[in-house]
């Protein structure tokens, strides 16, 4: 339980840093889990050296899905989109630390197939985004 | 009479087991599915060591066997539902299936663009999407029984739609969510006299209430053997003789036939004719058991245990700070409490629980119209059988305390 629930994970569900949206914004998506329900907006602002100027998180699910999803936001502000393109699995579980089950395993990594398939430009945000 | 819970508890081997953080299993999730008890097991465990062989045509020892077995299932359930004959009780994989089979044979034979369907708002999925299918193909249109904010379907409305002639009226006899145990009599008696067919989805009900389909008067009744202590792979499709033996078949193949050319063929006679390929012979012979094992506790005695149970469980739930309860009051429900706790997502409330071995489901429950319905996008859900206890409840209670503990 202290695992699944760490402090950390409670802590950016209750009071996330970049829960919002942009407005104006390069880059836009959002799509739902439909197991549960859970639903992630993400927007981007891309600077002109192509680097994630800025970003937020809009939605809702569980703790999981929204505190992965602040955590992602967190890590790759400043980071090349190409960089960003290269994310997987493993980065969102680095980030939350801890190991997950196949159903959690699907809110964790929401916020990483959404904001894949934002920088892609694709219509939909598959698994094998994060493969 | 009430149960011997410590006999009941016995009957089922996954009652005794631990969880993985090695505490006892408290399962509260039966309206998902439902336990099974040793006998239903050892049937068909019986039927694989000693009576396995394709049915129908074989004239073999263990053919005549199988057949027997899996013809004699189909006897008990038509007696456990008081069904006139067995012939009307045809088997499928599943109440989804049943559903299914009526929306491809009884309503691509009976409906036309723009015939009207009634359908109610807190459906399964299982209910809406065949008939949406329908929609596409057919274009015949859909309307909706609402539910009241008491969990309730709103009769009123529902003798207003009458009015538009509906074809039929399909409708769930016990929300999976709201528990709500709706007035089946007498919505068929105000489809009858209003010339409209009736299917109702008894996926909730036979399980867990004496139902009587002639008292009914229900055209066609479907239900799963899973969900009251018989295998998955198996539910059944009732119907009245008359309206069956008029439908086109459903799936071709084998056993569904009477005589086979090599251009044409024709339809075998009730209940065959919608019983394609090999079916599901040890499911039917566990589903058998199954009907044995709950006519030998009593369903009015279970009816009446899950009534105490579900009564003191919405007492006890709704005591807790930030839970709100969904459904009507126990008087209308059967063995369901679909909660939210406030600031918590459902999902969250489950995985907690379960580390203390309760499993909750937590989720739309198929049934996402009728979230939308609430404005929630999902429900935790804690659901009673015949081996629920009091205690459990307090297990609950007690785990959802420490849920509000974690995220306080």
């Amino acid at each position: 339980m202290d695992d699944l629930y760490r402090e950390i994970i409670i802590e950016h569900y209750k009071n996330p840093s970049y829960r919002g949206k942009l407005d104006p914004h390069d880059i836009s998506f959002a799509d739902n889990n439909p197991l549960c329900g859970d639903h992630i907006q993400i927007d981007l602002r891309v600077g002109a050296d192509g680097t994630v100027a800025d970003a937020r998180f809009d939605g809702h699910g569980c703790a999981i899905s929204q505190a992965s999803a602040d955590l992602l936001i967190e890590s790759i502000i400043g980071k090349p989109l190409e960089e960003v393109k290269q994310l997987n699995k493993q980065n969102v579980l680095d980030l939350l630390g801890i190991d997950l089950g196949p159903v959690r395993l699907k809110c964790a990594l929401l916020s990483l197939k959404v904001l894949k398939a934002g920088v892609y430009g694709l219509g939909e945000a598959g698994d094998e985004l994060v493969e | 009479m009430s149960l011997n819970l410590n006999q009941i508890r016995k009957d089922f081997p996954i009652l005794q087991r631990e969880t993985s953080t090695g505490v006892p299993l408290v399962y509260l999730d039966s309206t998902a599915t439902s336990q099974k008890p040793l006998a239903v097991i050892e049937a068909m465990d019986n039927y694989y060591r000693r009576s396995n062989a394709n049915i129908h045509r074989g004239v073999h020892t263990l053919a005549e066997e199988a057949t027997a077995m899996y013809e004699g299932a189909r006897e008990k359930i038509a007696k456990f539902i008081n069904a006139a004959s067995a012939r009307q009780i045809i088997y499928t994989r599943n109440t989804t299936e049943s559903i299914n089979l009526i929306a491809y044979s009884w309503a691509r034979a009976n409906l036309k663009s723009g015939d009207l369907v009634i359908l109610t708002e807190m459906e399964h999925h299982s209910n809406l999407v065949p008939w949406h299918m329908l929609q596409a193909e057919r274009g015949i249109e859909l309307d909706f029984i609402p539910v009241t904010e008491s969990g309730l379907l709103d009769l009123d409305v529902y003798k207003a739609l009458l009015s538009r002639s509906p074809k039929l009226v399909s409708f769930t006899h016990m929300s999976n969510v709201l528990g709500t145990i709706n007035p089946a009599a007498e919505i068929i008696r105000l489809a009858h006299a209003s010339g409209a067919i009736t299917l109702v989805d008894a996926a909730q009900s036979v399980p867990h209430l004496k139902v009587d389909v002639q008292a009914l008067d229900a055209d066609f009744l479907a239900f799963s053997a899973h969900k009251m202590c018989g295998p998955t792979g198996i539910g059944v499709l009732y119907g009245k003789a008359d309206l069956l033996e008029k439908m086109p078949p459903f799936l071709g193949g084998g056993d569904m036939i009477k005589e086979v050319k090599l251009r044409s063929f024709k339809a075998n006679t009730l209940p065959h004719k919608f019983e394609a390929g090999t079916p599901a012979i040890a499911e039917a012979v566990g589903f058998g058991a199954a009907v044995d094992y709950l006519n030998s506790i009593g369903m009015d005695n279970i009816a009446a245990h899950e009534h105490e149970i579900t009564e003191y469980a919405l007492e006890r739930l709704e005591e807790i700070p930030g839970v709100k309860l969904f459904g009507p009051t126990a008087q209308h429900k059967g063995g369901v409490a679909a909660f939210t706790l406030a600031g918590v997502h459902p999902h969250d409330v489950a995985q907690i629980l379960d580390r203390d071995g309760i499993a909750v489901r937590a989720g739309h429950h198929c049934a996402q119209p009728l979230h939308e319905k609430f404005g929630i996008p999902a429900t935790s859900r804690a659901s009673f059988y015949l081996y629920s206890t009091k205690d459990e409840v307090d297990m609950l209670v007690n785990g959802i305390y420490k849920v509000k503990k974690m995220f306080g």
